[in-house]
Parts: C-alpha cells; sequence; structure tokens
C-alpha cells in the first residue's frame, strides 16, 4: 500500500463532497486526509485526497470518481514535484518554568505562537506532514491539551497549472 | 456557473436542429433516447409556475407517457398535468411506476420516466431506481419534495431522497428555484440517455413547483465533467482487429451494451466477416439471433455448456458491452485462463475492473463495431486470417452432446420447461418477453428462442423479484401493437401483480404467464444442493392452499384468469390468452415444484466446475480443448 494525493477539481455545487467522499467509502477506500476549498475559479472547487491503496484498485476508484457527473478533472499528485502542506494549531501547556523552553521548539520549527495564556500557548504551524509530527513529537512532553490539523493540500511545482484549459476533464 | 463547453453548446444546437425538424443522423440522436414526437418548433416563453415548466418540458421533451402517483408534494405537478399531452398512468405504487418506465425503456429505447411524491413515495422508487441503475436504462424519476424552508426539519413525508440514492443513481438533482427546472429535466434526460445510460431522479420541493417562473426552451446544457467517449482510439482497434484475425479459440463476449447502442446490425457482420463464436449475456439475449449457427448461448452460471466452455476455453475474448459480472465468470481466478481479451465498453470504470483487459477500447458500442469492421476487412485484405476451423469442430461436438434439455418430471406434474418453450413457439419471435426472477426467468432465458433485439426484458444486475408485472406493463405501454408476455413465478408475482388493476383500467393487455410451482424456485434449488433439501421456508402454500387463488386474483383485478395444470392443455391454454387483446389475461400454469435450472455453476466455483444435469458434469477430452 502507497499513499496517493489526488487533486480534484469539482463543479462548486451543493453535495459535491458528499457524493465524491460517499464514492470513497462505497468502494472500501478509507481516506486518510481531506481538504476542500475554492481555487481561483469560484465556480470550481479543489479537493485533495490523500489515500492509502494499491495502484490497481486506486485506478478504479479514480475512474469512478471521474464518472461523477460534478467531477471535472483528477489529477494525481506525484511527491517528487509537488508541494505538499498541512495546518496544525496545537494547545501546549506551558507554565512559567516551560515557557521559554516551549519558545525555543516553536522558533525551531519557524512556527508561531497565536494565543497566550497564563499557562498555555497556542502554536500555528505549516509544514509537510513529517514537519508537523517531529513537532508535535517535540512538544509532546510539555504536554498537549488540544489540537487540530487541517487535510493535507497540495499543489504540482513548475508554472504547469492542472486548472488551466478550456475543459476541466482528464482524459 | 461555469460556461457551457463546445460540446454542451453543440449539443443544445443540435437537439434545437433536431426539435426544428427531422432528427439528424447524430451520436447525440441515436445514443440519446430521441424524444418520440419532437415538438414542431420550441415552445414559446411563458409565464408559468414551477410545475407548468415541468410539465412543458416534459412535453418539449417529447414524452409521451409518465407512470406516477401524486401525494402531497408532487401535487402542484398534476395539475398542469391534467391538461397536458403527457399521459399519465395512476399506478398502485410506486414501485410499480419505476418499473414501468425501465420496461418501456428498455423495449423501446426512449427515456422512461416516472414520477412520485416525497418521502415514502419517494423511496418506494428506490428499488426500481437501483435496478435500472445496475442495468443501465435510461430512465428519469420526478420526485416532489417538502418545501424549501422545511428541508432538514423532518417534515412529515419528508426524506433525503437525493441521498438516499446518490449510490444508484447516474447522477440526481435537488432543484433549487424554479427557474432551473427547463434545464434540470433536459440536463437529466441527456445524461440518462447518452453515455452509458442509466437512472437520474429530479427532486423539486413543494414551493418550487408553485413558485412563478418564465418557462423557456430550448435551455442550454450545463454539464461541463461529462463527456462521454464514443469514438474508439484507432490504434487499439488496430490491435484489437489483429487479435481477431490471429487468434485460433476466439470468442465474442456480447452484452447488453451492444443493444443500447443499437449496434445489433453490425455485431451480425462482425460475426459473420470474422466468423467468431458469439455468446450473448442475460441482458444481451436477442442482440444476436439464438438460431444463429454461430451463436453459442448464454454464459455464465445457468448458461450453456458450449457458451462457458467457449469463453474458458478461448485463447481470445473480444468483450462488447459486457462487463465480467461474476454470474458470467465464476470464480474470477479461473476465468478464461488462457485468454487475451480485448475490453470494449463506453464505459471506462468497467475496463480492467474485474478482469485485466489486454486492449482496452473505450468507446460506443456502434462506433466500436463498426471500426472494428474496418480494420478486421483491413486485415483480411492484407492476407491475415484465422483458421477456427478447429475450434469450430470442438464448439459443434459440445453443443451436439451437451445441448439444453430437461426431463420430465417423474412425479406426472407439469413441466416449467415445456411450458415456457412452448409459449416462446406460440407466441413467436415478435412478441415481447418479461420475467421476473428465478428459475423461470433462467428457463425463460434457455428455452425461447430470442431473434430479435429488445424481445427479452428482465432483472439482470440487481435481480429484482416483482419487476415483470409492471415492466411488462411498461413494454406494452411503449410498444402497443406488439404482444407482451409477462413469465413471473408466483413468489415475484405476488409482489407487484397489483399493477394488473392499472393495466385492466388504463387498457394495458398484457399477458402473464405465472409458473406457479408453489414456492420460491431458486431458492429452494439451492435448498436442494447446498442445504441439504431442508426447505425453510420456501413453501409459499400457493400449491398446498391454493392462495391465493391466481384465476379469482386476475379476475378480481379486472384480468382474465386461466388455469392450465396439464401438457396437454398448454397449447390451448395459451392460444386462448392469444386470442385476448382487450383486457389482460393471467395464466395460472401450475408446475411441479422439483424442476431445476441446468446446466449450472455453483456460486464461488469455477466454470470448470459447471454440471450439466445434477451430478452430471460434462466429459471434455481435455487434449481436445
Amino acid at each position: 500500500m502507497t499513499m496517493h494525493t489526488l487533486s480534484v477539481l469539482v463543479e462548486n455545487k451543493p453535495g459535491v463532497l458528499a457524493r465524491v467522499s460517499g464514492l470513497f467509502s462505497r468502494r472500501g477506500f478509507n481516506i486518510d486526509s481531506l481538504a476542500v476549498g475554492e481555487t481561483e475559479n469560484p465556480d470550481v472547487s479543489r479537493i485533495t485526497i490523500v489515500v492509502n491503496a494499491e495502484s490497481s484498485p486506486l485506478e478504479q476508484v479514480t475512474k469512478q470518481l471521474n464518472k461523477l457527473v460534478n467531477v471535472l478533472k483528477i489529477v494525481e499528485l506525484d511527491p517528487q514535484v509537488s508541494v505538499a502542506r498541512e495546518l496544525l494549531l496545537v494547545k501546549v501547556r506551558a507554565d512559567r518554568s516551560a515557557r521559554s523552553q516551549v519558545l525555543d521548539t516553536v522558533n525551531l520549527f519557524r512556527a508561531r505562537v497565536v494565543d497566550v495564556a497564563p499557562d498555555t500557548l497556542t502554536i500555528e504551524a505549516t509544514g509537510t506532514p513529517d514537519k508537523l509530527d517531529a513537532l508535535l513529537r517535540d512538544l509532546e512532553p510539555f504536554g498537549i491539551k488540544e489540537m487540530v490539523q487541517s487535510g493535507l493540500v497540495a499543489i504540482g511545482r513548475g508554472s504547469r497549472s492542472i486548472t488551466a484549459g478550456p475543459a476541466l476533464r482528464a482524459a | 456557473m461555469t460556461r457551457p463547453t463546445p460540446e454542451t453548446l453543440a449539443h443544445s444546437a443540435r437537439r434545437a436542429r433536431a426539435a426544428a425538424g427531422p432528427a439528424p443522423d447524430t451520436d447525440a440522436a441515436r445514443v440519446a433516447a430521441t424524444p418520440a414526437a419532437p415538438a414542431v418548433r420550441p415552445p414559446a416563453p411563458a409565464q408559468v409556475s414551477g410545475a407548468g415548466s415541468l410539465v412543458r418540458s416534459l412535453e418539449a421533451l417529447g414524452v409521451d407517457v409518465v407512470f406516477g402517483i401524486p401525494g402531497g408534494a408532487i401535487l402542484p405537478a398534476y395539475d398542469p398535468l391534467y391538461d397536458s399531452t403527457v399521459r399519465h398512468i395512476l399506478v398502485r405504487h410506486e414501485q410499480g411506476a419505476g418499473h414501468a418506465a425501465t420496461g418501456y425503456a428498455q423495449a423501446t429505447g426512449r427515456v422512461g420516466v416516472c414520477m412520485a411524491t416525497s418521502g415514502p413515495g419517494a423511496t418506494n422508487l428506490v428499488t426500481p431506481i437501483a435496478d435500472a441503475y445496475m442495468d443501465s436504462v435510461p430512465v428519469v424519476a420526478i420526485t416532489g419534495q417538502v418545501a424549501r424552508p422545511a428541508i432538514g426539519t423532518d417534515a412529515f413525508q419528508e426524506a433525503d431522497i437525493q441521498g438516499i440514492t446518490l449510490p444508484i443513481t447516474k447522477h440526481n438533482f435537488l432543484v433549487q428555484n424554479a427557474e432551473e427546472i427547463p434545464q434540470v429535466l433536459a440536463e437529466a434526460f441527456h445524461l440518462a440517455s447518452t453515455g452509458r445510460p442509466g437512472p437520474v431522479l429530479v427532486d423539486i420541493p413543494k414551493d418550487v413547483l408553485q413558485a412563478p417562473t418564465t418557462f423557456t426552451w430550448p435551455p442550454t446544457l450545463d454539464l461541463p465533467g461529462y463527456r462521454p467517449t464514443l469514438h474508439p482510439h484507432g490504434k487499439q482497434i488496430r490491435e484489437a482487429a489483429r487479435l481477431m484475425t490471429s487468434s485460433r479459440r476466439p470468442v465474442l463476449y456480447v452484452g447488453g451494451g451492444v443493444l443500447k447502442a443499437g449496434a445489433t446490425e453490425g455485431l451480425r457482420r462482425l460475426a459473420e466477416l470474422t466468423g467468431i463464436p458469439v455468446v450473448t449475456t442475460l441482458m444481451a439475449l436477442g442482440a444476436f439471433p439464438d438460431s444463429h449457427p454461430q451463436h453459442l448461448g448464454m454464459p455464465g452460471m445457468h448458461g450453456t455448456v458450449a457458451a462457458v466452455y467457449g469463453l474458458q476455453k478461448a485463447d481470445l475474448i473480444v468483450a462488447l458491452g459486457a462487463r465480467f459480472d461474476d454470474r458470467v465468470t465464476g470464480r474470477l481466478d479461473s476465468f478464461a485462463p488462457d485468454a487475451a481479451v480485448v475490453h470494449a465498453d463506453i464505459d471506462p470504470a468497467e475496463i480492467g475492473k474485474n478482469r485485466r483487459a489486454d486492449v482496452p477500447v473505450v468507446g460506443d458500442a456502434q462506433h466500436v463495431i463498426d471500426e472494428l469492421i474496418a480494420a478486421v476487412e483491413a486485415e483480411r485484405a492484407a492476407g491475415r486470417t484465422a483458421d477456427l476451423a478447429d475450434w469450430w469442430t470442438q464448439l459443434d461436438d459440445l453443443r451436439k452432446r451437451y445441448p439444453l434439455g430437461y426431463e420430465e418430471p417423474a412425479d406426472g406434474t407439469l413441466s416449467p420447461q415445456y411450458v415456457i418453450k412452448r409459449l416462446g413457439e406460440i407466441a413467436g419471435p415478435d412478441a415481447i418477453y418479461v420475467a421476473g426472477v428465478g428459475q423461470h426467468q433462467m428457463w425463460a432465458s434457455q428455452f425461447i428462442s430470442y431473434e430479435k433485439p429488445y424481445t427479452w426484458l428482465n432483472s439482470g444486475g440487481l435481480g429484482t423479484m416483482g419487476y415483470a408485472v409492471p415492466a411488462a406493463m411498461g413494454a406494452k405501454v411503449g410498444k402497443p401493437d406488439t404482444v407482451v408476455w409477462g413469465i413471473d413465478g408466483d413468489g415475484c408475482f405476488q409482489m407487484t401483480n397489483q399493477e394488473l388493476a392499472t393495466c385492466a383500467l388504463e387498457g394495458i393487455p398484457v399477458k402473464i404467464a405465472v409458473i406457479n410451482n408453489g414456492n420460491l424456485g431458486m431458492v429452494r434449488q439451492w435448498q436442494t444442493l447446498f442445504y441439504g433439501e431442508r426447505y425453510s421456508n420456501t413453501d409459499l402454500g400457493t400449491h398446498k392452499h391454493r392462495i391465493p387463488d391466481f384465476v379469482k386474483l386476475a379476475e378480481a383485478l379486472g384480468c382474465v384468469g386461466l388455469r392450465c395444470e396439464n401438457a396437454a392443455d398448454v397449447d390451448k391454454t395459451i392460444a386462448a390468452a392469444m386470442e385476448i387483446n382487450d383486457a389482460p389475461v393471467v395464466i395460472d400454469f401450475v408446475v411441479g415444484k422439483d424442476a431445476m435450472v441446468w446446466p449450472m455453476v455453483a456460486a464461488g466455483t469455477s466454470n470448470d466446475e459447471i454440471m450439466f444435469a445434477r451430478g452430471v458434469r460434462p466429459a471434455f477430452d481435455e487434449d481436445e480443448l
């Protein structure tokens, strides 16, 4: 099994996400991560799906996805030539004694403090899933009170755009 | 809204032209269920309600009949329907409306339309929608929904039918405002009837139906993500043709897609040009004449020995509009182990889904077949042909040794196979035969000779008991001058026979042969073979207690009821039914309960394990094959 990152361009219409996610569960796939948002074209949304699958069943689910009328285009992003990021917000125990150590870690990972309370710091970090895992590992000893993580978003490197072209339909 | 692509604009232009004059001979006009009677010119814009817009859209789309039942949320639509040229047939259960729309579509090639109210009306359509989805039938289901402000409040008769039908429709719509109605309807018909056909549901809230709006026609389709591939890739066609002219044991494996594409003439030319043996699946019976010398019969669980072994021993399988369903392949990992596969389908997701394709061909079966013919001719012109004489010798030997047949029941009861065989011989190849699901369905597929396309309708993929009576009703409405025989089991018949009241009242003289063995016959057969003859809950009591009495039931439903209990009466009872054309007829054929469907490949086993009869495995000379 390998991780695959699919960028799915869809019509920005109600219910489209349910069609896409329903298809994955119906065909027996687990979605590892999912992120949705508008693109530069407000009529088009982009769903980034990370899925753990063999390539042959993945091909089947991609073909089934392509059959959804609201799906415009599907591109699998090659990790070698794409940039992938997640966003992490984490509330860490940081009283007077631990605060400076926590801040050191924050700086080390080029993360940011976005909220301060007497005994906690809330930290924002973006990065690859590996980097965020490392950050969490380092923060763990201080005590993580709460955390939330976005799905992965990813985009291909270089000047080519997958949203370009008059018809957004994968061949 | 996104801008329409050139293709959809072209489609609307075609549609407008089609509306203005004779339909041009284009892909859209052919693949699309061409509206029955295109309006002479586009209807003028008019101030109407959403409901008025709906009914005018149906008229503009050439819909001649809608099967349905009114209720609260859909009620506004029934008012303009009262004055419409669209005929509404008031069914007795929404499931009947759905299967009738399916039968209509399968018999005519046009889009079948059914209508129901919100909540239970809509959920009663779920079975026929799932059925049409599995068998790729162009059906549009229109449902009322509670008013927009009430959606999501668990309002009276509210059900999220869009959510419920997501996995069983090709697409579905929840109409958000009345202005969208013509466009949504046009899109629904376009989606249902083009590419791989399938059911499309349009859910319309009651306040949208009541809202004032302007009806304008034709609308522009806005389906940027929908562009079915009709024309196959030339390179793949050439590769397929090369294999077809060089393989020594090729088989054409023909599925329902060939019927949907209207490609039966081409199929015959291709078969005769290449001399390759043909098998037609349950969904494709009639696509190639049963009597044709190259026809090996139906493959699969209850297929002929020649068809099953033909595929199993083939070195090339050319699949045309077929999907390597488990009922055809048996255990997939031992299916046709030596065969290269050319898989042609209009749905790219079917290719390689179950069986790896060596030559994938995406395209409409008619284009695929036409281009294959040209490519095969080119191969032959270059002197490349295959000698199939040895292959035919082997297949002919199998056909001779293992023909379809049956034994007369030892207990002297009436043989169901005999009844069905005689029915097919008497009603002939021009009649339409509509089966339910079970033993009678398999016998009807085996013992009636299908010579013409669209004369065999059944529920293949979903296996919906109760399909036959309402589907026969729909077929008869679509083809009023054709004799339509429903062949049903006593179990199936008790699920949907109430639609015979609809038939009686609406002047739809279908004929129903109930193959009454008193049991859920196919389940009983499995209990006989695999559950030690422990007949748990398969005896329906229709024999023991004659409850219900099908003759009295038929009469109560406004039909003529006949009964036949012995072989001597079979012909004359069928003949009597054939004489009656002003009322539906039901014949209660009381048959023996122990007859079984053979040959059989037991579920989950390999096609190599086919049984010709109970305890009888065909003898194959492995050296020969």
